[in-house]
């Protein structure tokens, strides 16, 4: 990687900065942004990502509804979002300047490939005169760039067909801004090579519009000078780049390595969650056996199927898919086994907005299903956290034989940041023990088994597994007798069975980590509360008001279901509370009903995350500063 | 320390009594499964019975074996999760006609497509028992219930027929009556590696008395069943003068075999790789008040579902090792911070 040491001479510094990158869907903005990613987290910066694509597979080429857009944050310093407003955007047609435009801010830089500005596509785009001419960009650095001739013209030598030429206008916006922000050649030039190395003609006008765009960059007198952003403090440690999605796929295979059992993965295809079955499918030499099963309900079943045999059941969905579930979630809570639901939130209700993220499913996991029918829910805050959540999630399923709703969304499943790969010797042993031997003695003295006679300290039942002698039991839908599970219709046992079902899933309180407070812990004037893929939004509009001088405490829930015991003590130490989240308001229904304090929400649901202004924005009114 | 000493019937019930109404048909069938059980060598603790919602139902809770009693229409999709994760185990699934042809008619022609090794055995009562008496995805159209007084309009399944167009490698047909003819047939699918498919011909005696009778009861079984025994000619009658032939037309009739001669009769051939001419059986009778064939419609080999899984995790192993979570994690490009 030679030149990832030599900053250009006459680079100007920065510590961070914002690039989004916008165009047609078939323009592949997805993969550029990706490899400018990737290519920034190997020089060290920190970053995060956000992408932006629509759920058409193939929206009318051309118009705002088939923008597809990536955004990433680059930084020399730690950071949490994918940042509030880019700095700069790169628009790769006429749809792309309309739809992203109001983003960028005021003074930010854009870079447009004017070639596609003719006037069908500005019409496409629903632009009456052309934006680049009218003044639209006046509170703007343009920089008009002819990708596409650029493109074809640099790729003409190698015989490549027009058709393909054209498509490698995205390598030359690659190579384009890798030289403004110099980012090192080499990872990407490594990439082309090893996905395209099968078709040498592809991967050569790849590379060559990517090396154009770069050189492009530095001999065409449009840009002063490039940029640099310094690679940030990191602690120490082997980094990768991940995203939410392949991080929960491998904290799942890695709970199924500590609890020593084979994973099951039932599941139907839905976006955002299906890069999970993915991931999954490939790793079969771990014993991770998947089906791709005929609907939602059959995935959840076969996982159950599966828990009962032995395996560790998960299945993955999106929130209509959990809908599908509900039916055999309450089924798993009355057989009290382990089972691993994940919900890949999305914008809702019905397809709601299926590639867009969303946090609105928190009270249908909760409660979504009939009857008292408790289920403990674990939610992951961060792309990388989503590897932890899933031990997690799978510690509670196995050690008290329950279903769990693990909770991510598109967001965190989609965006990407730098992992410090964890110490595998730092995970937790998480394996526990079937039952061998019959625990019960019956009126004539004979040795039994009790399916449902519970350990006393968990509540948990034994999970007995097919293939055990003398274990032989029948467990299913009914209410079942306290202790032997025969079918029981008597009145105080079903009140005891529901009783006792409650208090094992409110029990798990006493066996997670007391909920940390951050920021003003002592004196704070207002505690920020949130779960899920808000933490990095909040923690930077925390830090931003306290560097403004406000007194702020700020606490994030992983554990929604049972709460950290200590969540109600907390609550009532600061005099207001400020509860966001990607939803009309929650987890604060469900904090306000259980503690009795006056926690204010802030919502949004526009299916993209909040920034941390926004959230600035929000505690400052709140404390009236 | 599988105990490996024989079986006998009692071994494999269990000590819960068992609530069907007095005369139903369901209990035949009990009987033929815990008679049928000890012959087969397995054991108790090896077999699991799996079902969904409805009478025929609570048949786990009455086997001294594992057992669920799950959601209506779920069954034959747990126990494919199930039969995928332990192929030791035998995976019995029980229901009825609305659990498996109604709510869970998706999960039931996905089991026998992917050929999931499981039995399956199939009550058909024409009738909704456990709801008390509407009419089912089998009741006849016409059907007078509680749900449909002017009769029902539905056409109804002929489930033999849609398990063949499922792509099903083992499809047989019985009825409750006949204990021996049950036995036969479930060890039959039991033996069959794969997804096997028995339906059952049941009466509910309260809500759909004598829907079979007509060719079930000792005295029409010889007109009325047409009993299919592989390499043998399709004949049935008091004296087998009838028989079965496709005539030029590609028609399935019953004929009389003294009018066509013996070398017309069909001969049974339960292995045909195409299901076509055993879909042509199925299509022989229109409902249990004709000639209607019972037996083994199809039984072919196919690798099953199960093993074709585990034949895939042992080929992954072999070529990459057993996993290495380490590995996993330095799988995408890596870079280091001092
Ligand atoms: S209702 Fe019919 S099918 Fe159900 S137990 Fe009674 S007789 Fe049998």
């Amino acid at each position: 990687m030679a030149d990832l040491e030599i900053p250009p001479t006459g680079a100007v510094d920065l510590d961070r900065v914002i690039i989004r990158f916008a165009g047609d869907s078939g323009d592949g903005m997805q993969l550029t942004g990706d490899r400018f990613t990737s290519a920034s987290a190997v020089f060290g910066n920190d970053l995060l990502t956000l992408p932006d694509f629509p759920a058409e597979i193939r929206a009318p080429a051309g118009t705002v509804a088939g923008v597809s857009a990536f955004q990433v944050h680059i930084s020399d310093h730690e950071i949490t979002t994918p940042g509030d407003e880019p700095n700069v955007l790169v628009a790769m047609n006429p749809a792309a300047l309309r739809s992203e435009l109001g983003r960028l801010a005021v003074g930010g830089t854009v870079i447009v490939n004017t070639d596609s500005f003719d006037e069908r596509n500005l019409t496409k785009a629903g632009y009456r005169s052309d934006p680049l001419t009218d003044g639209t960009l006046d509170r703007y650095s343009v920089y008009e760039v002819p990708m596409t001739s650029l493109t074809k013209d640099a790729v003409a030598p190698l015989g490549v067909k027009p058709r393909d030429a054209e498509r490698s206008k995205n390598f030359f916006a690659l190579g384009l801004l890798s030289w403004m922000y110099t980012r090192p050649l080499e990872p990407t030039l490594q990439w082309i090579e090893e996905k395209f190395g099968k078709r040498p003609e592809v991967a050569e006008a790849n590379r060559t519009a990517f090396r154009t765009g770069h050189a492009f960059g530095e001999t065409a007198e449009l840009f002063d000078h490039p940029y640099t952003v310094k690679p940030a403090v990191q602690t120490p440690g082997t980094y990768t780049s991940i995203n939410g999605n392949t991080a929960l796929a491998w904290g799942l295979i890695a709970a199924s390595q500590l609890a020593k059992l084979p994973m099951f993965l039932g599941s139907y295809p839905i976006t955002p969650a299906s890069d999970i079955l993915h991931e999954l499918s490939k790793h079969k030499n771990f014993g991770v056996r998947t089906l791709q099963a005929e609907d939602e309900i059959a995935g959840i079943g076969a996982a159950l199927g599966a828990a009962f045999g032995g395996h560790l059941g998960v299945t993955t969905t999106s929130g209509p898919g959990i809908a599908l579930k509900s039916e055999t979630m309450g089924l798993a809570v009355s057989l009290e086994l382990p089972l691993l639901i994940i919900d890949i939130q999305r914008g809702g209700p019905s397809t709601g907005l299926p590639t867009k993220t969303e946090a609105a499913d928190l009270l249908q996991v909760m409660y979504g299903r009939h009857g008292e029918s408790p289920i403990p829910i674990v939610a992951a805050f961060a792309p990388s956290h989503c590897f932890f959540a899933a031990i997690e999630a799978v510690r509670i399923a196995l050690k008290y034989r329950t279903p769990v709703v693990l909770l991510s969304d598109g967001y965190l499943a989609n965006g990407s940041e730098p992992w410090r790969l964890p110490n595998l010797a730092d995970l937790p042993d998480i394996s526990v023990a079937f039952a061998t031997e019959t625990n019960h003695v019956s009126a004539e003295g004979e040795p039994e088994f009790w399916p449902y006679l519970r350990d006393p300290d968990t509540l948990a039942r034994p999970w007995a597994v097919p293939g055990t002698p003398g274990l032989m039991h029948r467990i299913g839908g009914i209410e079942k007798q306290d202790g032997s599970g025969n079918i029981s219709y008597e009145p105080a046992n079903h009140e005891r069975m529901v009783h006792l079902r409650a208090d094992k899933v409110a029990g798990i309180a006493n066996d997670i980590p007391l909920l940390d407070v951050h920021g003003d812990v002592d004196d704070g004037e207002i505690l920020v509360l949130g779960w899920g893929s808000t933490w990095g939004a909040i923690d930077g509009a925390v830090n931003r008001c306290r560097a403004r001088g406000q007194k702020v405490a700020r606490a994030h829930l992983v554990h929604l279901n049972p709460f950290p015991p200590n969540l109600g003590e907390i609550l009532r130490r600061y005099p207001r509370v400020l509860v966001p989240e990607l939803n009309l308001g929650q987890l604060v229904k469900l904090v306000r009903a259980e503690f009795l304090v006056d926690a204010r929400s802030y919502t949004k649901v526009q299916g993209v995350p909040f920034t941390a202004g926004e959230l600035e924005a929000a505690i400052l009114k709140e404390l009236g500063a | 320390m599988t105990d490996l000493t024989a079986t006998a019937a009692k071994d494999w019930a269990s000590d819960q009594e068992v609530r069907w109404c007095p005369g139903c048909g369901d209990y035949g069938i009990l009987k033929a499964v815990q008679m049928l059980m000890p012959d087969l060598g397995g054991r108790p603790e090896n077999t699991v019975f799996i079902s969904g919602i409805g009478c025929a139902a609570r048949f786990p809770y009455y086997m001294n074996t594992y057992g669920m009693h799950s959601i209506h229409g779920r069954a034959p999709a747990i126990a494919t999760g199930l039969a995928m994760a332990r192929d030791d185990l035998d995976v019995w699934v029980v229901g009825g006609d609305g659990d498996m042809l109604s709510i869970g008619g998706n999960h039931l022609i996905h089991a026998l497509r992917r050929n999931v090794n499981l039995t399956i055995l199939l009550f058909n009562n024409q009738i909704y028992g456990l709801t008390k008496g509407q009419y089912s995805p089998t009741s006849e159209v016409g059907k007078v219930t509680k749900s449909t007084p002017f009769g029902s309009l539905d056409q109804p399944f002929n489930p033999v027929s849609v398990a063949l167009g499922a792509e099903a490698s083992f499809v047989a047909r019985t009825h409750d009556l006949d204990r021996a003819h049950m036995i036969e047939t479930f060890r039959r699918a039991r033996e069959h590696r794969g997804a096997a498919l028995v339906e059952i011909y049941q009466n509910c005696n309260v809500f759909n008395d004598g829907a079979f009778g007509a060719i079930t009861s000792r005295s029409a079984r010889d007109e009325m069943l047409i009993p299919l025994v592989h390499g043998q000619a399709i004949r049935f009658g008091k004296e087998r003068e009838k028989g079965v032939m496709i005539d030029g037309q590609g028609r399935a009739l019953i004929v009389k075999v003294r009018d066509v001669g013996e070398e017309a009769i069909l001969v049974h051939d339960e292995t045909r790789t195409e299901p076509g001419l055993a879909f042509l059986l199925s299509r022989l009778s229109s409902g249990p008040t004709e000639p209607t064939p019972v037996g083994v419609f199809r039984a072919v080999p196919r690798p099953d579902y199960g093993g074709e899984t585990n034949r895939q995790l042992a080929a992954a192993q072999d070529k990459s090792g057993p996993g290495d979570l380490s590995s996993l994690l330095h799988s995408r490009p890596t870079w280091d911070v001092a």
